[in-house]
């Protein structure tokens, strides 16, 4: 099936990375661990641009910004440089943010997505490094604000901005895209997805061949996928009334789930870009040999692999993919259990049960899950034992073992139940006949019996189908 | 006035007195100033020499006073640059050159005055007043530094720093008669030198005599890792001044002694080039034929760098704010009242040279016009081991007689600006008097060749008795 | 020629308040200049290239190594808006 788009939607990303993993900010020593510091701890006199204090370049931010190039696909830039972009904005220290302008550290490349119909490439248009802006706080609502807070740790942290071309067709598409991002940016631990602020999102959208729209202020994937589909339902409707559509910047309103026109004088721009004069170009090529060489292997290849190695269906393999951490959790487990087996229980059951608590990989052990596996295939206990053990201890902790015991989930032995079903048989005489004459629901009877003569340690699917076979005879 | 002018005479009297006894007597000294050359006196001076005693602190500068020009951060001491904008501001951080000025037992005396964010060549754009020329109180010290180097001629300080933009050192030591050096472009850390042209602009020491010079510039050059445009360089300067200049070549660039030049100035410096040669140097007339282009090249750059680095005056974070509706409103309330008219004309200039539509006609042909000013030099200095010319076309003007006229005093500016273009060093030594005002002689090397600028520098001022003279009031 | 309305333009992108006599004198201030600039038109510049540093050096670094940063009130010393850690300003829009 192919996809046909009937409106046309064309939206294209730019998303905000910050380089949290790095020790300290993009041009001064201040630590980048202030996520749950006091407002304003983590400056100094170049994050809170003090007259006089100059900028210097992190070294390894540079490195990352190659690395994430490269995982792109993109190609990397001979030499670059710094350039001011000049504007005025209370979380901006200097009235410039410091940030890359015709010579973006890395350009025209691609990463492919599971798109609406199959494979699609998302060409990345280019990818350059910034500094972060400090984080603003209205007191009240944006518009009808007393005041604004800043507080500056934020100021000056490395990011690097990843601009798509406008090849997403639905904010479905655009989700992918986010995910398959992150998924990219994990594998290469250059940011812990997980703090407020690592990855920001502004979306651009045109609807029909229309004029597009910049929506701002994304912080969530959640948030990205819903502000696209009000932004397109709004555009879409706007042009059924008669109305056009025309350039513009709109913010969204996370908790109303809108976008909000942000028309005003402040938003003319004429951005003044030059080169910084206080920093030196960056001649970077003779550094890509050296930072290829610390490429991990990325979540295409890595598919690929599982399913070559250890046989397994691309659905599994690309499940197993798509964070690292699974990848290597899988990984684990298949050096002790059947590959096959182990794709099975991490990609749908166990996955299945973290997603829904919203838990990460790091919530359960490899051992429990060997463990488990290992009692399943033994047939020690039953399948759904198994997943009763993971959920246990998901939720209230604890190791399998004790769990079993405690929750007597061993299966009996396999002579008890043919004993106990003979014994039932024999002892039931008009409900084996009711059942033979078409009462289906005469078996249930003997199952209940068989369960009872076990103390409900048999398998009752398993008691039904020896019942049902030696009923034949 | 005291007796002891020079580092080694306050050398010789710590020795027989104290570090704490020299200081008192500048802070005396500065206490009967009428030239309004300070505009902030440091406290804690007088307690920072007497620890020098206290722990005979043997750095090359021990208890030698210093004054610092009021755009050059110290922490705790008030840096405003002059300008209203920066009203109660106080660095919490040193700058590097202060950094390595302490290390070395120097007491910083106070800061000095400039004109605002040191754009001008007079010294009255200062939201403390214009400071006085110490030769003739009707007359301008010459900018930007103008505080800095009128206090040293004032002996109101032995020594001082000033920066250099586009001729902010040399101007006003060649307008107060006293030494002034631009050195190299990444030569002296700008760490805590608040910027206003800075591809352009550098610290630089002055003082009475060259010998003191190359002292200062023992301590404060050098690589700083927290400037990205420092260079790596050796710094030992005072040896090599005692080298004569038999057999040095001289050029003397015929576009610094042509039109605007004043007749008695173009005289004295065709006398020093004379004693050079009675010194074995020989001279040959050389060409920068885009020094008429470096003025304007000049002056779009430093405005537009300007522009983008006093954007962030905006009255949030420190200094003087006004009041506003808005972030937007209360930043540009206090930015057209925090700033001085010279400084606003030039960041509007600076904005509009950058702005879309116009970044191409004004600062792109600029930075190409730089690169022809910058290969003259490379030019006329593979022929030559230094350029000599008057730093300034004319002796000091009076007090009020250009400030409305901001292009008749960019006009003054034309020997000196090419040097910050080119980022060679340059230094302006006293070589005589016009109408009893002091005149310079610039003396331009090549890049990093320090050395060889200051030993010309020094043989002259051995052989002649210009720099010994002091003004009328202090004598 | 620049116009009393790019006066005000380029007063808004400065953050200058200008006020509408003002800008009249402005304009003619800077008219005088920008004709001053305008001689750098008689220069050949086809394939000069650009200086943007006198200096020749690139790849200047700093290790990613972490060093103090200032404590708060020192941050917050030199203004006195500010609330609970965090610089005060007026709204923004
Ligand atoms: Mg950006
Ligand atoms: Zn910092």
């Amino acid at each position: 099936m192919v996809y046909d788009n009937p409106d046309d939607v064309k939206i294209g990303l730019e998303v905000h990375v910050q380089l949290n993993k790095l020790k300290t900010k993009l041009f001064c020593g201040c630590s980048t661990d202030y996520h749950n510091s006091d407002p304003n701890s983590h400056v100094c006199p170049v994050c809170l641009g003090l007259p006089g204090s100059l900028p210097v370049i992190n070294e390894r931010a540079v490195e990352f910004a190659i690395k994430i190039g490269l995982a792109l696909n993109c190609s990397i830039v001979e030499q670059t440089q710094f350039h001011r972009k000049n504007y005025y904005y209370p979380d901006l220290p200097k009235g410039f943010q410091t940030t890359q302008y015709d010579y973006p550290i890395a350009g025209n490349g691609k990463i492919v997505i599971e798109g609406e119909d199959g494979e699609r490439v998302i060409r990345i248009t280019r990818a350059h490094m910034e500094e972060d802006p400090g984080r603003l706080q209205h007191i009240g609502n944006i518009e009808r604000s007393k005041g604004t807070l800043i507080n500056y740790n934020r100021s000056g942290m490395a990011l690097i901005e990843i601009v798509s071309e406008p090849d997403m067709r639905s904010p479905k598409e655009a989700r992918r895209y986010l995910d398959k991002l992150r998924s990219i940016l994990d594998y290469l631990d250059v940011f812990n997805g997980d703090l407020e602020g690592a990855m920001r999102v502004d979306a651009n959208v045109s609807v029909f061949n229309g004029q597009r729209v910049e929506v701002k202020n994304i912080s969530s994937f959640k948030g990205a996928e819903r502000a696209l589909l009000y932004e397109i339902m709004r555009q879409k409707n706007h042009i059924r009334r008669g109305g056009t559509i025309t350039m513009e910047t709109r913010h969204f309103d996370e908790a109303r789930g809108v976008t909000l026109s942000m028309r005003t004088k402040e938003e003319e721009h004429d951005y003044r870009y030059f080169p910084e004069p206080d920093l030196v170009p960056l001649r970077v090529a003779d550094r890509v040999p050296e930072v290829i060489k610390t490429l991990p292997e990325l979540p295409d290849a890595k598919k690929e692999r599982f399913m070559k190695e250890y046989n397994i269906a691309d659905m599994h393999a690309r499940a197993l993919t798509i964070e690292i951490k699974v990848a290597n959790f899988y990984e684990e487990v298949v050096s002790k259990v059947d590959p096959k087996v182990a794709a099975v229980w991490v990609a749908d059951i166990l996955k299945g049960e973290l997603n829904y608590r919203d838990l990460t990989i790091d919530a359960f052990r490899v051992e429990d899950i060997v463990d488990v596996m290992e009692l399943v295939i033994a047939n020690s206990i039953t399948e759904q034992s198994g997943v009763e053990i993971i959920r246990t201890v998901l939720d209230h902790g604890g190791k399998p073992q004790d769990i079993i015991n405690k929750k007597g989930l061993l299966k009996v032995e396999d002579n008890i139940v043919a004993k106990a079903v003979e014994e039932a048989i024999a002892q039931n005489p008009e409900a084996v006949a009711d059942y033979r004459a078409g009462k289906e629901k005469s078996l249930n009877f003997i199952v209940g019996k068989v369960m009872q003569k076990t103390k409900g340690r048999a398998d009752a699917r398993e008691a039904r189908e020896r019942l049902i076979e030696k009923l034949k005879e | 006035m005291a007796a002891w002018t020079d580092i080694s005479g306050i050398r010789q009297k710590i020795a027989d007195s104290s570090a704490e006894e020299v200081t008192a007597s500048y802070i005396d000294i500065i206490g009967k100033s009428k030239i309004n050359g300070f505009t902030t006196l440091w406290d804690e001076a007088i307690n920072v020499a007497r620890d020098i005693d206290a722990n005979s602190h043997d750095g090359p500068l021990a208890g030698v006073p210093i004054a610092i020009k009021e755009n050059i951060s110290t922490k705790g001491i008030s840096t405003t640059c002059s300008s209203k904008i920066l009203q109660g501001y106080v660095p919490p951080y040193d700058a590097h050159v202060i950094e390595r000025l302490k290390e070395a037992g120097a007491v910083i005396l106070g800061k000095t005055n400039m004109d605002e964010f040191a754009m001008g060549t007079s010294t009255e754009s200062s939201y403390y007043g214009p400071t006085l020329n110490p030769w003739d109180p009707s007359r301008v010290p010459g900018g930007s530094s103008g505080g800095s180097a009128a206090v040293v001629a004032a002996g109101e300080a032995p020594v001082s720093l000033g920066s250099d933009t586009g001729g902010s050192v040399r101007c006003p030591a060649a307008f107060c008669g006293t030494v002034g050096l631009k050195p190299t472009y990444g030569c002296i850390s700008r760490y805590g030198l608040i910027s206003y042209a800075n591809s352009l602009e550098q610290i630089g020491p002055l003082a009475t005599n060259v010998a003191d010079i190359a002292a200062i510039m023992e301590v404060v050059a050098g690589h700083d890792p927290r400037d990205s445009t420092s260079i790596n360089k050796e710094n030992t300067y005072i040896d090599a001044l005692a080298e004569g200049v038999e057999g040095m070549r001289i050029g003397v660039p015929e576009e610094y002694l042509s039109h605007g030049i004043d007749e008695k100035v173009e005289k004295l410096v065709w006398d020093s080039i004379h004693t050079f040669e009675d010194l074995g140097a020989s001279y040959e007339n050389v060409s920068l034929p885009h020094t008429r282009y470096a003025l304007a090249a000049y002056y779009i750059i430093a405005m537009s760098e300007a522009s983008s680095n006093l954007a962030r005056f905006d009255g949030t974070r420190y200094g003087f704010c006004a009041e506003g509706d808005n972030w937007h409103l209360m930043a540009s309330k206090t930015r057209a009242e925090g700033f001085g008219a010279e400084v606003k004309r030039r960041i509007l200039l600076g904005t509009y040279a950058l702005s879309a539509g116009y970044q191409d006609k004004y600062y792109l042909k600029a930075l190409k016009v730089r690169t022809l000013v910058k290969q003259d030099f490379e030019r006329a200095l593979a022929n030559v081991d230094v350029l000599m010319g008057p730093t300034m076309p004319t002796p000091a003007f009076r007090i009020g007689e250009k400030i409305g006229d901001p292009l008749s005093l960019y006009m003054s500016d034309v020997n000196t600006v090419p040097i910050n273009l080119a980022g060679v060093p340059s230094i302006s030594v006293p070589c005589g008097f016009a109408d009893n005002m002091p005149v310079g002689l610039q003396i331009t090397g090549t890049h990093f060749d320090e050395k060889t600028i200051m030993k010309a520098a020094y043989n002259f001022e051995q052989n002649t008795e210009h720099h010994k003279k002091r003004p009328p009031e202090v004598a | 020629m620049i116009t009393k309305e790019e006066v005000e333009h380029v007063g808004w992108l400065a953050r200058i308040d200008i006020s509408d006599d003002e800008s009249y004198a402005y304009a003619q201030k800077l008219n005088s200049v920008l004709d001053y600039f305008g001689q750098l038109d008689e220069v050949d510049t086809e394939d000069v290239p650009p200086t943007y540093h006198v200096a020749d050096i690139v790849n200047v670094f700093r290790e990613d190594k972490v060093q103090d940063s200032m404590p708060q009130e020192e941050v917050l010393a030199n203004t006195e808006h500010k609330h609970d850690g965090n610089f005060k300003a007026p709204r923004i829009i």
